[in-house]
């Protein structure tokens, strides 16, 4: 099974280097992009198909929680969750990982200790990104000295817009090495990038810089992760591991609520990136009242009849 | 050689043509102008070596004008292809330019064509000065008509989706044109005109009996800028080239206005390559007075365009 | 992982089958004078679906005349609001009644039930609504200040697209006035019955909408009929230069709308994911039965390596199969004449040294079916370049500049549709404009619209159909 490539050194390169190679990449007609979003968007997933796909996205889902509310007792009961998503039917997969704020990240792995899921630390002064590098780096390395396995940094929106792709770089390079083992995953923001060709760039940029996973959005900026975004960034890991074999992972997030959202993705990675990508390892959906419809739609296959809210757990 | 079927009476008069040894020698001797046909943006004779005589509505000689055969219309079809993408390129305010400066020629000989409906066809001088005037403000009219054809045939599609759609008339091609029998100048020009001023080039073949008028015209449109292969005038006859240029596959278009009783004929042969037809309308047959409608619109233009329509999206 | 979608077929409950049909003249179902019969096919399967009159001269008679006393009495005479609101109508039954219609019509043609349910019906029902819309304001067309219907119109409609041909003929001809005998395809009658029944439902006048179900010979005993004022004719161009030399020396106005080559041209500078879908949808919607489809892909030398390779994963990925599965891509080819045609033409592309290529792709066992071929190494002289396949066959050419891509792409005595695809606007105008061809498409492919005019250059047709231009075809 194709894992990322943690062990990926980026190339030091110049603003020019960079500029020439994002603005040399093929353009991305946005109407061409939602017509193929929307027509795949049809595909009608059924029986068996729905029932192997629900459990693939429960395994995929990066359980969320980012208030300023946050508190240790709802990290552990959200951590409770995501090992166990539904205590009644043992056959349900965990989740992909819980994905938290850094002073969380002790509380979470302490939760999680032996479960197998993993926990997620947005960084970088998430979700802005506005603050000094040094402290960007500080952030990230207090959550993975925390045990965070998975970093969830946010990108210099700004430095991209003004066209400074070497600071991007440079700061996703840097990000990447203060990581050490733990999987970077890089948020594009791309509701602040406008159009699908910055979309396009702005992952080639991170994938490039060494990010193991490209991810829409903080969840914070509306639209999130839509599903020609989504099409996008998978069409340019695609692009990346036919150039070089790499893979590099996707990661929607915000805004799929619902199961059909998730088979709508699913079908995405399907027959955009192909059945490479249909792993957890490779693909993650961060959401969090999603899992609750995963788990309504999985009872409702395997007994025919409709659940209610009041038999899932609220946390 | 010569194709000499009409045996009108033998001219008299005019310039010293009248037998017998003791004919008036006159002080200077006119110069007559040989006829031949337009082709090319040249005056070639016939390749045939064939003429036929002209006679005045009264039966009197006049000229000999070209019988233009089938080769003929062969290279007057080649000529009118490789004229048709510098002229259907050309800017439309460009093409008007040269059809009003084909109107100021004309204006200029005025004299000329008025002569030339009094000797040919007989009318009145009154009714001649009428006749020529109109063809003159037939040009001003489709001069004007240039820039203004793809804004009244065309526009935007309000399709239902992120589309800009957008359709424009576009000449169609080669037109061979049957140009009036009985309404030699004033038809001719309404006839090819509103081809031509749409950007298609015309392979006409004029009035077979009265033909002189359009070598006129010939030599008004040769000092016009018109560039050589717009307008290509074959004198002769219909039933004769006719099925040549029905079945040629490089035309696009048949006007079959003064194609006569060979209309029908013509017009099956056209279907072989789904050449476009405008068949003969009321006033076909008609003599000068059936063309004088100061304001003929787009009917005559319309069948000779084609509608292109363009999509593309709209996005960011 | 291998994410295989269950079957998800579309249900067929919603279509009542009747044994026999019968033609429908002068508003009332009525069995043919010959009493014969045809039978209509499901392609997919070779299944019987039902029988279908066949109607002989007679029949043409009796339904012209009563389209001439509809038009006399009712028709041509009703204010054009009225005239709309039948239309309107209409148009609101078809809405209704699209996922039968829409079942219906994979069931008789083979074609996926994503496109009839998403691009043909909507279409249809869009034409009705355009073309009601028309007919009280027929004066401000630009077509004269009181312009007139011509009579009665014969149209004869092809089966790739067979009801959204029908609204295509029908709408603009109620909207103007006219009144109508239609023959749709020999094997695809069943949704223009269904639209019979529909007029019935509207309460259309009799007489209005009169179908002849049959065969060429029907088709031809229409057209020819001395008491036809229009002829509108969709389907080959061989057919169509016979209606052509058919209707010469009589006053029959005709508008044709005929056979395609299509090039779809690939500049270097192209949104390349795009461009590939456009080249998939441009040659497989519909099982490439269409006949402005992008059936000659011109791809820039500079870029042919990269495309090519993207081109073939992106076709592996296309899903052939039941017509009525919701996730089917490329249904059945309609019937077995047409499946041999394509087959000969396909072996001789190979024959004068084209490289064939299909992905792997397991084909029904019954039914009518062909996988989705590329034939790479194709120059213009091969008859793969130059004849209509009218199927899922895509020929690759490649050209080195502009100017040799607009010369290959207007070499075809055809001149449907083209498609460009490039980034850079001007470029995308300029080859616009050179491009001998009805329709062009960039940056997309195989779009439709009640207010975009469609119709060829050269023996592609003439006429058009659609938007303010299509009037010109109903109205004197």
């Amino acid at each position: 099974m194709p894992v990322p490539h943690t062990a990926f050194a980026p190339e030091a390169t110049t603003n020019r280097e960079l500029r020439a190679f994002l603005h040399g990449l093929p353009g991305v007609d946005e109407v061409g992009a939602r017509a193929r979003a929307q027509d795949l968007s049809t595909r009608s997933v059924k029986t068996t198909a729905k029932a192997q796909a629900i459990d693939l996205a429960i395994s995929m889902v990066d359980l969320t929680t980012l208030e300023g509310a946050d508190t240790p007792g709802k990290v552990r009961a959200l951590c409770a969750k995501a090992a166990h998503p539904d205590p009644a039917d043992t056959t349900v997969p965990r989740v992909g990982a819980v994905c938290v704020y850094p002073d969380m990240v002790a509380t979470a792995v302490e939760a999680l200790r032996g479960t197998g899921v993993g926990v997620a630390s947005v960084a970088t002064a998430f979700p802005s990104g506005r603050a000094p590098m040094d402290v960007k780096l500080a952030d990230t390395r207090r959550a993975v000295a925390d045990g965070a396995s998975e970093i969830d940094m946010v990108i210099d929106r700004g430095a991209f817009l003004s066209g400074d792709y070497l600071k991007v770089f440079e700061e996703i390079a840097a990000v990447k090495e203060a990581c050490g083992t733990a999987h970077l995953k890089v948020i594009l923001e791309t509701g602040e990038l406008a159009t699908y060709d910055n979309v396009r760039r702005a992952s080639h940029l991170a994938i490039r810089a060494g990010g193991d996973f490209v991810k829409t959005s903080t969840g914070k900026v509306s639209p999130a992760a839509t599903l020609p975004v989504t099409l996008v960034m998978l069409e340019a890991v695609r692009d990346h591991h036919a150039a070089t074999g790499r893979h590099v992972g996707v990661k929607p997030a915000g805004g799929i609520r619902t199961t059909k959202d998730a088979i709508r993705n699913l079908v995405l990675v399907n027959e955009v990136a192909g059945s490479d990508w249909l792993t957890p390892d490779l693909f993650r959906i961060g959401a969090s009242s999603l899992l609750n419809d995963l788990l309504m739609q999985r009872t409702r296959l395997s007994t025919g009849t409709y659940p209610g809210p009041d038999y899932y757990t609220l946390d | 050689m010569a194709d000499r079927r009409h045996t009108g009476k033998a001219a008299k008069g005019g310039e010293g043509t009248g037998g017998g040894a003791a004919a008036r020698v006159p002080a200077r001797l006119a110069v007559r102008k040989t006829y031949k046909l337009y082709l090319g943006g040249a005056f070639p004779r016939s390749e045939s070596g064939r003429s036929y005589p002209v006679t005045s509505s009264s039966g009197q000689h006049l000229a000999n004008a070209a019988l233009a055969s089938r080769k003929d219309a062969r290279d007057a079809v080649a000529a009118a292809r490789k004229a048709f993408g510098g002229w259907s390129t050309r800017t439309a305010y460009n093409r008007g330019q040269i059809l009003y400066r084909i109107a100021e020629m004309l204006e200029g000989r005025r004299a000329q064509f008025v002569d030339r409906a009094v000797d040919g066809q007989g009318l009145s001088r009154a009714d001649a000065d009428r006749v020529v005037s109109a063809a003159v403000d037939r040009w001003v009219y489709y001069a004007g008509w240039t820039d203004k054809v793809a804004q009244v045939l065309g526009g935007a599609n309000p399709v239902s989706g992120p589309y800009y759609n957008h359709s424009a008339p576009e000449p169609t091609g080669v037109v061979a044109v049957f140009a009036p029998q009985n309404a030699p100048l004033l038809g001719l020009t309404s006839v090819v005109a509103p081809v031509i001023a749409t950007g298609n080039t015309a392979v006409v073949v004029t009035s077979e009996s009265a033909p002189l008028a359009a070598i006129d015209l010939a030599e008004a449109l040769a000092t016009s800028d018109l560039p050589g292969g717009v307008v290509n005038l074959l004198t002769g006859r219909a039933a004769e080239l006719g099925p040549h240029l029905a079945a040629h596959a490089d035309v696009n278009a048949l006007d079959l206005t003064g194609a006569g009783e060979s209309a029908v004929e013509f017009e099956e042969t056209a279907a072989t390559t789904l050449t476009r037809v405008l068949r003969p309308g009321p006033g076909a047959d008609g003599g000068e007075d059936a063309w004088l409608d100061p304001d003929p619109g787009t009917a005559r233009m319309k069948p000779f365009l084609e509608t292109k329509t363009v999509w593309h999206p709209v996005g960011i | 992982m291998i994410f295989e979608y269950a079957p998800a077929p579309e249900s067929r409950s919603v279509v009542t089958l009747r044994e026999t049909h019968d033609l429908f003249v002068d508003g009332a179902f009525t069995p043919a004078e010959g009493g014969e019969y045809l039978t209509t096919l499901n392609p997919a399967d070779e299944t019987k679906l039902a029988q279908v009159a066949v109607a002989g001269s007679a029949d043409v008679d009796r339904a012209v005349a009563a389209a001439r006393r509809a038009h006399d009495t009712v028709w041509g005479r009703m204010p054009g609001a009225e005239r709309g609101k039948y239309l309107f109508r209409i148009a609101r039954i078809l809405q209704e009644r699209s996922r039968e219609l829409a079942v219906l019509e994979s069931m008789d043609n083979g074609k996926p039930i994503k496109e009839t349910r998403d691009v043909d019906l909507p279409l249809v029902a869009a034409h009705f609504f355009y073309h009601a819309g028309w007919a009280d304001k027929l004066a401000h067309a630009g077509l004269g200040a009181d312009p007139r219907p011509l009579g009665v119109a014969a149209q004869v409609i092809p089966w790739n697209f067979p009801l959204l041909m029908l609204a295509w003929k029908i709408a603009p001809a109620l909207a103007t006035g006219n009144t109508v005998v239609l023959k749709p395809a020999e094997t695809t009658p069943l949704t223009a019955l269904a639209f019979a029944e529909i007029c019935q439902e509207a309460d259309l006048p009799p007489g209005v909408v009169n179908i002849l179900t049959g065969a060429g010979e029907t088709g031809r005993a229409l057209v020819e009929h001395p008491g036809v004022d229009k002829v509108a004719f969709t389907g080959s161009t061989e057919v169509g230069r016979r209606i052509a030399r058919s209707v010469a020396g009589t006053d029959k106005r005709l508008t044709l709308e005929l056979g395609g080559k299509g090039a779809n041209i690939v500049y270097d500078d192209a949104a390349l994911d795009q461009a590939v879908e456009g080249v998939v949808s441009g040659i497989f919607f519909n099982q490439g039965h269409v006949c402005c489809a992008g059936s000659r892909l011109l791809v820039q030398e500079s870029i042919a390596e990269e495309l090519l390779p993207r081109l073939r994963t992106r076709i592996s990925k296309l899903r052939l199969g039941d017509p009525l599965d919701k996730n089917t891509d490329i249904g059945a080819i309609n019937s077995a004449a047409q499946l041999e045609r394509i087959r000969e033409l396909t072996d001789t592309g190979e024959e004068e040294g084209a490289e064939r290529w299909s992905p792997d792709c397991e084909l029904p066992s019954t039914g009518y079916w062909f996988a989705p071929t590329v034939l790479t190494g194709v120059s213009q002289s091969h008859r793969v370049a130059r004849e209509e396949i009218f199927g899922p066959v895509l020929s690759v050419l490649t050209f080195r500049t502009p100017e040799e891509a607009v010369a290959k792409a207007n070499n075809t005595p055809y001149g449907l549709s083209a498609g460009v695809w490039t980034e850079k606007g001007s470029r995308m105008l300029w080859t616009a404009e050179r491009l001998r061809a009805g329709v062009i498409w960039s940056n997309t492919f195989n779009k439709f619209d009640p207010t975009s005019p469609f119709g060829g250059y050269k023996e592609s047709g003439y006429g058009r159909e659609g938007g303010r231009h299509g009037l010109e075809a109903y109205l004197g």
